[in-house]
């Protein structure tokens, strides 16, 4: 049976990798005692320091095709709560819940006294680890905390050793997506002595405008700000960030994966490149703790079914396999088959390789692949306007219409010109059914060459 | 017995209701937006369909709206009356996704709702005045999108009507619980708007002659549909209590008091069978019989009809032919029974059904005071026979599909009279054709 007990950053112990991510969710004791209840394996606590003021409204989401928060904006600020009263529930928390891992985010002004002076209140209160929230792109940046210290290495670098100076529990740096390369602060961060990084922080962000009022969103009083995004969209960001720093030498330390994290797949990702516990915030946020069960019970079979018995059998298994794209190989050669059994005749793959990618795939089934006459999508729909229709009407037609639905007419099933197919995925990737178009290998009988290796050898006046 | 118009809109609610916004926007987002899509190619009007619905899903409702109507003036009353089962919805790929097609219909139908609910402007104004006036006969569906080709280019058009309200069957025979009168009307309004000059209560060949309509307009368009109903030749077919399909059903839509009987015979197996016996059922009648000759496989009747019926209670006599219509024993001048007998099938005719035989001494009565013939409409063959030059075969007007031209080069013809009875969106499918036809005519013959 898989095991998800983790060990993460020197000592941050918990039954398994899923942790509530410093924000709402983890705002108060009630919520995080409620939370660990639902199955959560850690929680990062709201961002301690001085409590500010938010303002109403504090978040606007991007909706897609009618589902609800594919990506999550908010301006919200650190806890607004007093001090004393989040120190003193991270304690009742701890008695409850020794077992499980939380973790304090702190952020104060960038003095060295008011960071150790934190670091030990965190840590009294039984804190097991300390997160540094360097990353926070709005309002507290403005008061040179959050990101405005995570976009300069030199104060993330100084900051984290004026913590580790005091600190007891490892120390993890939250790091900012917003900046040119990640690594620049990771590295700094290790400098400073961190024990761990937590990557990424929300991506500054405006997700829209009220095209009534012509307020961007969300409006707080007719006016709004930059936000930080999060949720399902920033996913495929932070998984490259994650692959970045994981596979810097510099920079290389426990990785706490944040970032559009919904289910135990997305966990599964983010460990097999490096991360070796997982946050979640906005998928609590939008269905509540209890999503947790499946993370938890399905990231449990896909291991037991890929026989991973613990965290740390494939935590980076798939970080060998991000290279550089030079080292990619030039021959290595697939092409898109359609499976007409499969095919409902949408034509969108048609439409998709013709206007975003290489014409190459035809309608000419019908009329037996006649490579001369390839239709243009105009043409296609040409020939359609013209076409008569009328309804089967059964006294006049003869036959009792049944209606339907019938199988996909030769004529709707599209063709692959194999010759010309490059391999880009594009159809396979607008098919809405499963398996229906399938990219399959093709020996080109030519061995691995990458781009380095052919222009090292044009250079030495090789042959290509 | 029923009166005011009120208590049929109770008693005929909706049977596609409109959709919520919110519900719309659900299925809107639900289409997949293929590619010279099948649904599209379905519809004879060709409506693109996923454009229309891709509008619906980015809140765009006008533009959905404008794209409909380029395509069918009468989208509104199609959205409704149409079989969407055999046509866009029966062709729709989800079918063999997960099987369940995008309700195209109703998402027409709320896009169409817009437009009419936010003040019905049309996309398009007509062109400055020519000379040419063409007579379009009828007033029905293929008129209406005839008239609306010309008019967009210029062309005075004007609508001879005999009935003394435009729509044809969407006014007078489609099922109330499909499209009210009302609905139909408005639509009409909208053709009217283009600047389409209605003539009711007007019958070409009597009123006015054809000779008259040669003289003073440059083409004629026929679309006068099909005619009265094909008398069944039974003994007592004069009795009181027996009323033809399509009166019945224009009596009530047109909330006139309708006598329904407690016991109704409906004699018919198609569409129009139907819509009476379903009427017959909602309008009181305890017992409805549809008596139809053949077996279910047989029926003309589109099968989600058929389905339907069966939930409206009424009852299938199916294998059994009338031969004789009784009077009651009460009174001598109505209706008392049906008398049938049961029909056995024996080997395909010449439509590719198996041939009913009645079964020797199988006679039987069915106790009724209501008999409702719906065994099909005759052709107006008398009228047509005045047309000069235009051929006429089987009883429907023989016309160049794509132009709706018929041998006679100022003659077009479009719906019913054409194709033999089909749906009114073959009849707008067609009636368009027949305007872009008449156009390409008139262009060509300097008008």
């Amino acid at each position: 049976m898989a095991d998800l007990t983790t060990n993460f950053a020197g000592g941050i112990r918990c039954p398994n990798p899923f942790w509530l991510a410093s924000g709402p969710p983890a705002n108060c004791g009630e919520q995080v005692l409620r939370a660990f209840d639902a199955g959560w394996g850690g929680a990062v606590w709201k961002t301690l320091g001085d409590p500010i003021v938010n303002v109403s409204s504090r978040y606007s989401s991007v909706d897609w095709n009618r589902q609800r928060m594919m990506g999550l904006n908010n301006i919200e600020l650190i806890t607004d709560r007093p001090l004393d009263v989040n120190l003193r529930e991270i304690s009742e928390v701890k008695k409850r819940f020794p077992k499980h891992a939380v973790i304090a985010s702190l952020m104060v002004e960038s003095k060295r006294e008011a960071w150790h002076q934190i670091v030990r209140q965190a840590e009294d209160a039984g804190s097991d680890g300390l997160e540094l929230n360097f990353g926070c792109p709005h309002g507290m940046s403005e008061r040179g905390m959050g990101s405005a210290v995570g976009q300069v290495p030199e104060y993330a670098e100084l900051i984290t050793s004026w913590v580790k100076e005091v600190a007891r529990t490892p120390v993890l740096v939250k790091l900012t997506p917003n900046i040119s390369d990640i690594r620049m602060v990771a590295r700094a961060a290790k400098r400073g002595g961190a024990d761990g990084l937590s990557a990424i922080n929300t991506i500054n962000s405006i997700t829209g405008i009220d095209l009534d009022t012509l307020t961007p969103r969300p409006d707080v009083g007719g006016k709004s700000s930059h936000g930080g995004y999060c949720g399902p969209a920033v996913k495929p960001i932070a998984l490259h960030m994650v692959q970045q720093i994981a596979g810097d030498e510099q920079s290389r330390l426990p990785i706490s994966g944040i970032g559009g994290i919904s289910g135990w797949q997305d966990a599964a990702e983010f460990i097999l490149l490096g991360a070796g516990t997982v946050q979640v915030c906005t998928a609590a946020m939008h269905y509540g703790f209890r999503i947790v069960e499946d993370m938890i019970d399905g990231l449990s079979n896909w291991m037991n079914a890929k026989g991973f018995r613990a965290i740390d059998d494939f935590c980076g298994v798939s970080l060998p396999r991000v290279v550089e794209w030079k080292n990619l190989d030039l021959n290595y050669k697939i092409i898109a088959r359609i499976h007409p059994e499969k095919c409902i005749g949408c034509e969108l793959c048609y439409t998709a390789c013709w206007d975003g990618a290489h014409q190459c795939i035809h309608l000419d089934r019908a009329t037996a692949g006649n490579v001369h006459g390839r239709r243009t999508p105009a043409q296609v729909e040409a020939e359609s306007a013209r076409r008569i229709a009328s309804t089967p009407i059964a006294k006049l037609d003869g036959a009792n219409g049944d209606g339907g639905p019938y199988a996909t007419p030769l004529a709707r099933i599209p063709r692959v010109d194999e010759d010309e197919c490059v391999g880009c995925n594009l159809c396979a990737l607008v098919c809405p059914v499963d398996g229906c178009i399938t990219m399959d290998r093709v020996d080109t009988g030519r061995p691995f060459e990458s781009w380095e290796q052919r222009s090292a050898a044009l250079a030495k006046g090789g042959q290509c | 017995m029923i009166a005011a118009s009120d208590e049929i809109g109770r008693r005929f609610a909706e049977i596609h209701p409109a959709f919520d916004p919110q519900a719309a926007l659900v299925e809107a987002n639900r289409c997949l937006y293929c590619f010279d899509a099948p649904c599209t190619a379905a519809c004879p009007t060709h409506i693109d369909v996923p454009r229309f619905i891709k509008k619906i899903a980015t809140a765009n409702l006008r533009g959905s709206a404008v794209t409909i109507l380029e395509s069918n003036i009468l989208g509104s009353s199609c959205s409704r009356v149409c079989p969407v089962d055999v046509l866009c919805e029966g062709a729709c790929v989800l079918h063999r996704y997960n099987k369940q097609p995008i309700e195209i219909g109703r998402l027409q139908r709320h896009a169409m709702d817009y437009f009419y609910r936010s003040g019905r402007r049309l996309p398009f104004t007509p062109a400055p005045d020519r000379a040419a006036k063409v007579a379009c006969i009828g007033a029905g569906p293929a008129s209406l999108a005839c008239a609306v080709e010309l008019r967009k280019r210029g062309y005075g058009v004007t609508i001879f009507e005999s009935r003394p309200l435009a729509g044809g069957l969407n006014t007078y025979g489609v099922a109330e619980y499909k499209l009210r009168p009302a609905d139909s009307l408005r639509e009409v309004e909208l053709v009217k708007s283009l600047g389409v000059e209605f003539r009711f209560g007007v019958n070409v060949g009597g009123d006015v002659s054809l000779d008259d309509l040669e003289r003073d307009y440059a083409a004629i368009f026929i679309a006068i549909g099909l005619g009265p109903p094909t008398p069944m030749k039974l003994p007592g077919e004069e009795l009181e209590g027996v009323v033809d399909a399509l009166r019945f059903i224009a009596d009530y839509k047109t909330a006139q008091t309708i006598p329904v009987g407690r016991k109704v015979a409906v004699i018919g197996g198609g569409n129009t069978a139907i819509d009476a016996a379903n009427a017959a059922r909602r309008l009181g009648a305890g017992e409805v019989y549809m008596i139809y000759r053949r077996s279910e496989r047989e029926m003309p009747a589109f099968l989600f009809e058929y389905e339907h019926s069966k939930l409206e209670g009424v009852q299938f006599r199916l294998q059994t032919q009338p031969v004789a219509i009784r009077s009651a024993a009460s009174d001598a001048r109505r209706v008392g029974a049906l008398e049938c007998v049961r029909m056995e099938l024996g080997e395909p005719d010449r439509s590719g059904r198996r041939k009913p035989e009645p079964a020797p001494g199988s006679n039987f009565t069915i106790e009724c005071d209501m008999v409702i013939p719906a065994t099909g409409q005759s052709r107006f063959l008398d009228f047509l026979s005045k047309c000069r030059g235009v051929e006429v075969k089987d009883g429907c007007v023989v016309t160049d599909p794509a132009t709706g031209r018929t041998a006679n080069s100022r003659y077009y013809a479009a719906g019913d009279c054409v194709n033999g009875g089909r749906e009114v969106v073959d009849a707008v499918a067609e009636g368009k054709r027949a305007g872009l036809g008449i156009v390409s005519w008139l262009c060509g013959a300097g008008w």
